[in-house]
């Protein structure tokens, strides 16, 4: 065994310590007190290290052998079907756990200072380091159903930090909203799995794509397990039309926001698809409905963007948005175009994220944008740092968000679909308008709040992790300068050569896509930061579009009237009328019949003695005769 | 002693009973409960020899003792174990010093109550080893008595109403199925040997002309569905369980619904395979309405306890869909889930009864915020919230995955409306638990105590084992796994299922090395 | 010459039917147990008369065997009685109908 490979034994440690940590600040996590939060982080730091060191053995694999899959034990085995708990370390869960381990150790640290107070950290970095752990075993699962025990951990981890301040309504509605409306999706996806285990015997990804690529099922086949996964897909990164969850989701603590809303769990359905890709592609007809879904949602998510303001609800729907795009990228066969996407988005979103955090602690916890202005004075690296990550999403070159929108509106034009391209255009342009209103109205201009007049920077604990974050939504553009790039030589054994084609010359798309950019800033500073237009005023005016995008396009209303409302009526009628009424009633009712025949035989029990005695007389006579006549 | 291992278990809490009863009113409250603790201690230990001298690889009775009891009429006491009734056995044996642990609070009448227990005891694990039918007829009567007296004498205001519901409804299952034991005895007598043992009627039954045995299948299968129960047959379930004080909770969801569960695989698989082929998707649909109907009803309840009862008419769903698939998985995954839904739906009681003990309420609407003032106890609440939903690691999960897709071979519709309950038992669960445990808490319940020793004491090994199960379910399975397996090749002979097909095996690298 | 059976049987008859009749009709809860004495005796004297007539000593065993479950039974049941009339201070078999349904 080479030393390389010796090295791979230690695998099961990367989720193996964020575990551990999660059950020591469980049940330690009081007596810990502030050592709670470090303790997390250092897990995660040493998970990060170990990954990187991991991943560095792994790139010094072959280029079409970097698989690495370590056996830990035989979980499931009935029948002919057998699932292990295998770890598997590929370049896309390579990428996955470095993301994972390296913006969530940032981002623990920064919630060392974020929870700073709070009287339940240990409970809190448990939860954290717990979501951690599921995570990983969502990205490094050898299987499918490994794939799903972390989907399902990191859903519960979602549900209990969102509802983390638990005395406030909104954040237990939310955290439920969240676990139901993901979990619509993840019957589909179970579904799915029986159905691949119907048609493959096995969830292990290996198994599996040797089997597809024999031939193994019907196109039909791999339409339907490739939709029923996707929507798994669609609950968990809150794509239209389950996406209702995700603003919600805000109300948990804005260091969960960051890495569970923003960097981690909601990438994960990206994940889901770019790890099947095979199946989807035999399908055909999936990619295309990936398309539209991530498109859709692009640019709906896009407009409710702009209509929102409260700070960290324009984040929300700006992550659903951008996991639009992702999903755009993967459903035209570009998933190394999608899989950096998802890395440069973890870095601004959550650099982002992190510097709202930092702007409502500066605050008193306000997060309406229009009580904030002029911050930037009073909170100088949180306002350059977010500066950097709005830069990123608005794409400004030469920023990560630039290279990564770029490539895969490159890949729309280059690959003959117009249509995407303009649309996929517009969603650009949208994404750089809502950034630049959320930007002008909290750093710039003049403070309209006494919170934004006496707003103060925040601990160096914050504002370190922004910054390294900063630095990573920097240079994140370099890992793939072009759709050719090195992230996707990386991952092309794996995902496939990027598609090609003809279309615009890429310097002229590049001219429209930086155009574009500007203009929509410039305009958005204009409105909002200029102070030469009353934007107070203008949004008066358009009052009733203003207000159908502030709810989401009324979305979660329909649902309400359309779906819950009925459903509620419908148990209703099942628990109170049908069970209690008609079934259990037609118990009740044998009981009552019965009652009552009896309540008649009764009176033959008179209760006189000589009744009796006659009836006994009566009855030896009528016995005495009936012998008598047969014998 | 160890040959005589399965009776030693059955009756041993009967030295309990003998010492409460010499002891009479002389033995404090304490003294009894002790006594309880102890007996159902030693019973536990003692049926772990079972565990350690069961053969995994053999597939039929084990440690069988067989005496011929009344010559004349054929009856004998016959005693056997194998994959299935293992479990069971297990599972009652490790439930009850839990469930005396939690009766620790009851004054009134105490040494009745741990009488009645005992007794429960002794006809439950005896109805689980019994091989000769009238003798498991005996012991299956037997449990209703001393589950009667717990609901009717400890349990909550309509306990008398409950109680009497109870009795009546599972007799009058009982009567098709005494009938139907009867038949069959008469008809082995016609063959020349009257008896009761299990295995010389599973032949007899097979001569049959299959339209008598569709008749006794459903004699059988009436008793059984009521205890399982089967919808539309569940109706007591919920008064049962929201009267019974939280013990009798405890082993009436964990225990006696598994005898239902257990008959069917038992006696109606063993005994009538090719009319249970041919009522398989009758049964099934019951099973698939249940298990929405189940969760459709738990959603809107507001008494916990009764929210509860309805998840329990839920996953009993599953059970008998698994069992009744006839594939390795499902049957594997049905018996599997019973064990789990022992342990989850226990735990949910156990944990419902601490909150009542504290709040003296099981309204939803009056509880609040729990999770501020009894973390542990909300935290406890929780985990076995999860493990009812089916969190992938915790113990259910693998039961429904393996019925699941045991189920969805034979029929993808049936497979699929079962997922259906994972979002409703979502649904349901966490509404519970966040009217429970989140939001303001109530001013009255301020400063309630959180989890006492003896709390602790009763929720970690049972919090522990849906842990354990869920990661490595094997422990389980391995034991379960012959015996399912010949059930379904008794059932269905011509094909051994499976529920994933054997593709052509490419060559996938061996796991474990880098390419 | 021996009286012929008849004569036992018919006196036998006569007997029973005025200890039924007082069983049926009276409500003395004593003159009722009189009166199924009365039926017991009219049983015995059946069962002697015939033992006689087959020359089989069986019958008398019987007779004796019935006489003595008789006097155990007046024992028990004017225990009863007494016991009845020390609650209720009456014997009138009217008055105790607890188990009128």
């Amino acid at each position: 065994m080479t030393p390389a490979a010796s090295a791979f034994h230690y695998l099961w440690l990367i989720p193996a310590l964020p575990l551990a940590g999660a059950a020591v600040n469980l049940f330690f996590g009081k007596r810990l007190g502030k050592l709670s939060g470090v303790l997390a982080s250092a897990t995660l730091g040493a998970a990060f290290l170990l990954s990187a060191l991991l991943v560095k053995d792994l790139m010094a694999l072959p280029g079409d052998g970097r698989l690495v899959v370590r056996h830990l034990f035989d979980w499931i085995s009935v029948g002919n079907l057998t699932v292990a708990a295998d770890l598997r370390l590929d370049q896309v869960s390579a990428i996955m756990i470095l993301v994972v381990t390296g913006v969530g150790a940032l981002i623990h640290v920064y919630a060392i200072g974020y929870m700073h107070g709070d009287p339940r950290t240990g409970r809190f970095f448990a939860y954290l380091n717990l979501f951690v752990f599921f995570m990983l075993m969502l990205v490094l699962g050898e299987n499918l159903l490994l794939l799903y025990l972390g989907w399902e951990g990191v859903g519960l981890c979602s549900y209990l930090l969102i509802g983390f301040w638990f005395d406030r309504p909104e954040a237990s509605v939310a955290a439920k909203k969240a676990f139901i409306t993901t979990r619509i999706g993840d019957t589909f996806m179970l579904v799915g799995l029986a159905l691949i285990v119907a048609k493959f015997g096995t969830l292990d990804f290996t198994a599996i794509f040797h089997a597809t690529a024999a031939g193994g099922i019907a196109k039909g086949t791999a339409t339907a397990i490739a939709l029923l996964l996707f929507a798994g897909a669609i609950g968990k990164s809150a794509q239209v039309p389950l996406h209702v969850w995700l603003p919600d989701a805000m109300a948990g603590p804005t260091p969960v926001s960051a890495l569970i809303h923003a960097a981690t769990m909601v990438t994960a359905g990206v994940y889901l698809v770019v790890r099947m890709h095979p199946i989807f592609e035999l399908s055909g007809v999936a990619l295309t409905v990936v398309l539209v879904v991530g498109l859709v949602t692009a640019i709906f998510a896009g407009t409710c963007a702009f209509g929102q303001d409260d700070i960290k609800r324009v984040l929300a729907y700006s992550t659903i948005s951008q996991l639009g795009f992702m999903f755009m990228a993967v459903g035209m066969r570009a998933y190394a175009a999608a899989m950096f996407m998802l890395v440069a988005h973890a870095f601004y979103k959550a650099l982002m994220f992190l510097g709202a955090g930092s702007v409502m602690h500066g605050t008193h916890d306000a997060t309406d944008m229009r009580t904030f202005g002029g911050l930037l004075k009073p909170m100088p690296i949180t306002g350059v740092t977010f500066l950097i990550g709005a830069a990123a999403q608005a794409g400004v070159p030469p920023l990560a968000g630039f290279f990564a929108k770029d490539a895969i509106l490159e890949i729309a034009n280059h690959t003959g679909r117009e249509l995407v391209y303009v649309l996929g255009t517009f969603a650009a342009l949208l994404s750089a308008a809502y950034i630049g209103r959320l930007v002008f109205l909290t750093f710039f201009g003049e403070p309209r709040s006494q919170e934004a007049a006496h707003a103060h920077e925040s601990p160096p604990v914050m504002w370190i992790p922004l910054a390294v974050l900063a630095a990573g939504a920097l240079v994140a553009g370099w890992l793939n300068l072009t759709p050719e790039g090195r992230l996707a030589g990386f991952l092309e054994p794996v995902a496939g050569a990027v598609p090609g084609g003809s279309g615009l010359a890429v310097p002229v798309m590049d001219a429209i896509a930086i155009a574009i950019t500007l203009s929509a800033l410039i305009a958005a500073w204009y409105t909002f930061a200029s102070g030469r237009v009353d934007w107070l005023a203008v949004r008066e005016r358009f009052q009733p579009l203003q207000r159908v995008l502030q709810n989401g396009w009324y979305v979660d209303r329909a649902y309400q009237t359309v779906l819950v409302e009925p459903a509620r009526a419908f148990a209703h009628i099942t628990a109170f009328v049908v069970d209690t009424k008609i079934i259990d009633g037609l118990v009740n009712a044998i009981g009552a019949g019965v009652k009552r025949l009896a309540s008649v035989g009764r009176r033959v029990q008179t209760g006189y003695v000589r009744t009796y005695a006659l009836a006994i007389g009566l009855g030896v006579v009528a016995l005495m005769f009936w012998v008598g006549v047969r014998g | 002693m160890t040959a005589h291992i399965l009776t030693l278990t059955t009756f041993l809490p009967l030295a309990g009973v003998i010492v409460l009863l010499a002891g009479g009113r002389r033995l404090g409250d304490q003294t009894t409960k002790a006594i309880a603790l102890l007996t159902t201690v030693a019973t536990f230990v003692i049926s772990l020899v079972i565990l350690g001298r069961f053969d995994s690889a053999a597939t039929g009775f084990q440690m069988i003792e067989r005496y011929s009891w009344v010559k004349s009429i054929g009856l004998s006491y016959l005693l056997g174990v194998d994959g299935v009734s293992l479990w069971m056995v297990l599972l009652t044996t490790f439930l009850m010093p839990l469930a005396v642990l939690a009766s620790w609070h009851i004054e009134k009448d105490v040494r009745r109550y741990m009488l009645a227990m005992l007794i429960l005891e002794i006809s439950v694990v005896g109805s689980f080893l019994a091989l000769d039918l009238l003798l498991f007829f005996v012991f299956f009567e037997a449990l209703l008595v001393p589950m009667y007296l717990l609901i009717g004498g400890w349990g909550g205001e309509r306990r008398v109403y409950a109680a009497v519901k109870f009795f009546l409804y599972t007799m009058a299952g009982s009567a098709f199925l005494l009938l139907a034991i009867l038949f069959l005895y008469s008809k082995s007598g016609a063959a020349g040997h009257a008896t009761f043992d299990l295995r010389s009627l599973m032949s007899v039954a097979g001569g049959l002309p299959a339209g008598t045995t569709r008749w006794l299948f459903l004699g059988f299968f009436i008793a059984f569905a009521v205890k399982v129960p089967l919808f539309p047959l569940h109706t007591w379930l919920a008064d049962a369980h929201t009267e019974a004080p939280t013990a009798g909770s405890v082993l009436l969801a964990a225990v006696l619904l598994k005898v239902g569960a257990y008959g069917l695989i038992r006696f109606n698989l063993a005994l009538f395979p090719e009319a249970a082929k041919y009522f398989a998707s009758f049964v099934s649909v019951l099973a698939v309405i249940g298990i929405i109907y189940g969760a459709v009803c738990a959603i809107m309840q507001t008494d916990i306890k009764r929210l509860v009862a309805y998840s329990s008419v839920s996953h009993l769903g599953f059970v008998v869909l698994g069992i009744f698939a006839f594939t390795h998985q499902g049957m594997t995954g049905g018996v599997l889930q019973m064990v789990n839904h022992g342990l989850a739906t226990g735990a949910l009681f156990l944990v419902v009864g601490m909150v009542y003990d504290r709040t003296h309420t099981r309204q939803l609407g009056e509880l609040g915020g729990l999770a501020g003032v009894t973390p542990w106890l909300a935290g406890a609440f929780l985990f076995a919230v999860l493990a009812s939903v089916g969190l992938p690691g915790l113990n259910s999960f693998v039961g429904e995955f393996l019925v699941i897709v045991g189920t969805f071979s034979v029929s993808h519709w049936f497979g699929s409306l079962a997922a259906v309950a994972v979002v409703l038992s979502a649904i349901y669960l966490l509404w519970s638990y966040q009217r429970l445990a989140y939001g303001p808490v109530h001013e009255e319940h301020r400063g309630l105590p959180d989890l006492s020793v003896r709390e602790v004491a009763i929720l970690a090994p049972i919090l522990g084992l849906i842990l354990v199960f869920g990661v490595a379910p094997r422990l389980l399975t391995d034991k379960i796994q012959p015996t399912a397996n010949a059930v379904v090749a008794r059932v269905d002979p011509a094909h051994p299922r499976d529920a994933a097909p054997i593709l052509a095996p490419a060559a996938a690298p061996a796991p474990g090395t880098a390419p | 010459m021996r009286t012929p059976i008849a004569f036992f049987l018919v006196l036998s008859g006569i007997l029973f039917g005025v200890g039924t009749a007082g069983v049926l009709l009276r409500k003395n809860a004593l003159v009722i147990f009189m009166s199924v004495e009365l039926q017991l005796n009219a049983v015995n004297l059946a069962l002697v008369a015939f033992a006689r007539m087959h020359g089989d000593l069986r019958g008398q065993v019987l007779a004796f065997f019935s006489m003595i479950v008789a006097a155990a039974e007046v024992v028990v049941g004017l225990a009863i009685i007494v016991a009845v009339y020390r609650r209720r201070l009456s014997v009138n078999v009217d008055d105790s109908r607890e188990l009128r349904g």
